[in-house]
């Protein structure tokens, strides 16, 4: 069975349905992304990975079943989520912030290292440490969710368009850093991006979402190299 | 002038009444956005746990504990079974909630231990050393007992992990479990501190007015009132409100409109700030990029 596994994925937000069966699968280790246009139901996915929504269908990680478990222990399994809008907890400092995105651990040595290693990744971050979050830049604040998200240690990164509002060289070297961060640590990523072509560059499996179903699926070189997803998606 | 001086410091001994419940007026408010209108009724009802418990036989120290540890879990136990429930529903169903609370604590005590009054004893000594006149140990005491209990909170909330994972589910729920946060036992929690916030208020404030089931009625409006000034998002803010509102209601009761009027002044107060001063004196205007 895959790292994470799932199965005819159903989800609802009141009588609206927005995901009608999707499955997909993604290994240890691997990156999978999942494009698709606007209001397919990419952050839908992501959302019902980590019980943030109504669902329907199997959802298992590393094993055992997630689906229907509280949001905060799907999280304590160490799936860290990169929400669409970013979720600062504006009210308190950067720092704080990654602390919190530490809340379950309890190795708090580690912890620190961490902290520091998110630091090295965004020196920006370190500058406004004292700083109240909600007065951080857009782009500031994409890398602060970014790297609460890195605070869980996490074993699988739900990672929804991290290069929103970000200046393109700094996205340039934050996939870098996703890239160090898979490769180095082994943290299992799915990734939503509107970015088609950096996301399938990073990716080694990509799925095509239209309207709450899955189209295509393949390596990220397949769909790539597809003349539908070419027009649409890669605009070349 | 001294007559000024003697009603300003007997402001304050009333104002730390007044900051005792604001304050855990206060905590409830950030947790959960309103205002706890049993907020009062919980106190005098704790008290009347700690009255139980000396009439009993317990010593006063160990009876305020108990007494601390029971509203506690009180709160808790009231946030879980009562208001987990109704967690999504309409802001007009949480404010019937807490009048039917407020009528249960009142008639449950009045049951219980009936409408009469009763003695309720002080901690500290009778008389003042020095033999100052102006002001009574009791009062001097109640200052001391909210000065702790503002540097505890302030020291849990800037310095705890919980602490800290408590502001976050208040302010960002969604964020807050993403990050492995339970916010409903968050929630719970912000109860239980109210609730035993407010036991101390109750057990402080039981021996000057002493003790009946309707003995916080006037308090709890100028409780209101201090954290409305206050601002309602900061415990300092809080009682510095509770302690100014005791100051400016034994000033003005003294100068300018005598005690009829002092109760309708409380609300004056309030309407004034929240027209002026919607976030009070310290309260945070949360500064956020949209
Ligand atoms: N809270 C909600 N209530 C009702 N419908 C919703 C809600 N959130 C999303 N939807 C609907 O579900 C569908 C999928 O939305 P979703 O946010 O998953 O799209 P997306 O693929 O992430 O789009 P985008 O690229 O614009 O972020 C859309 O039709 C949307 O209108
Ligand atoms: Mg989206």
């Amino acid at each position: 069975m895959a790292f994470l596994e799932v199965a005819n994925l159903e989800a609802f937000y009141g009588p609206i349905q927005a995901l009608h069966g999707i499955s997909f699968s993604l290994e240890q280790g691997g990156i999978t992304t999942i494009l698709g246009a606007n209001g397919a139901g990419k952050t839908t996915t992501l959302r019902s990975i980590c019980g943030m929504v109504k669902t329907g269908g199997e959802i298992s990680f590393d094993g055992e079943s997630i689906a229907g478990k509280a949001t905060e222990a799907i999280v304590r399994h160490g799936v860290a989520h990169v929400p669409e809008g970013r979720g600062t907890f504006v009210r308190v400092t950067t720092e704080e912030n990654l602390k919190l995105g530490a809340f379950s651990r309890r190795d708090s040595k580690a912890v620190q290292q961490d902290m520091e290693r998110v630091y090295g990744y965004f020196p920006r971050l370190k500058e406004r440490r004292n700083q109240q979050a909600g007065t951080l830049s857009g782009g500031e604040q994409q890398m602060l969710a970014v790297g609460r998200a890195l605070m869980l240690h996490p074993r699988l990164m739900l990672l929804d368009e991290p290069s929103f509002g970000l200046a393109p060289l700094i996205v340039q070297e934050l996939f870098g850093i996703l890239r160090t961060i898979n490769k180095d640590e082994g943290v299992s990523m799915l990734l939503v991006e509107q970015n088609a072509s950096l996301a399938l560059e990073l990716a080694d499996h990509a799925y095509l979402l239209e309207t709450g179903r899955v189209v295509m699926s393949g390596t990220a070189d397949e769909i790539s190299a597809d003349e539908s997803v070419r027009e649409s998606y890669l605009g070349y | 002038m001294d007559l000024f001086l003697q009603q300003t410091l007997s402001g304050l001994a009333t104002g730390a009444i007044y900051a005792c419940i604001a304050l855990s007026v206060v905590m409830i408010y950030q947790a959960i956005d309103h205002f706890n209108f049993a907020q009062g009724e919980m106190a005098m009802f704790s008290a009347f746990i700690t009255w139980q418990l000396i009439d009993w036989g317990a010593n006063y120290w160990v009876a305020f504990f108990v007494c601390i540890v029971v509203s506690f879990i009180g709160g808790m136990a009231i946030e879980r079974i009562v208001f987990a429930p109704i967690h999504n529903a309409p802001i007009l169903s949480h404010i019937v909630v807490f009048i039917a609370l407020f009528q249960i604590f009142n008639a449950t005590a009045g049951f219980i231990w009936e409408f009469t009054i009763k003695e309720f004893p002080s901690p500290f000594p009778d008389k003042m050393p020095l033999d100052i006149r102006m002001i009574g140990a009791h009062e001097v005491g109640i200052v001391g007992v909210t000065l702790i209990m503002l540097a505890l909170i302030y020291l849990f909330f800037r310095f705890t992990p919980i602490g800290l994972a408590m502001r976050a589910a208040a302010a960002a729920p969604d964020s807050a479990r993403l990050v492995g946060i339970n916010v409903g036992w968050m929630l719970a929690l912000g109860w239980g501190l109210a609730a035993a916030i407010g036991a101390v208020a109750g057990m402080m404030i039981a021996p000057i007015v002493f003790l009946e089931p309707n003995m916080m009625l006037g308090i709890l409006l100028y409780g209101f009132a201090g954290a409305v000034v206050g601002g309602l998002t900061s415990p300092l803010g809080a009682v510095l409100g509770g302690f100014l509102m005791g100051v400016l209601e034994n000033l003005a009761g003294t100068y300018i409109i005598g005690s009829e009027l002092k109760l309708t002044f409380a609300l004056v107060v309030i309407v004034t700030i929240l027209i002026f001063k919607p976030s009070g004196l310290l309260g945070r205007v949360v500064v956020q990029r949209v």
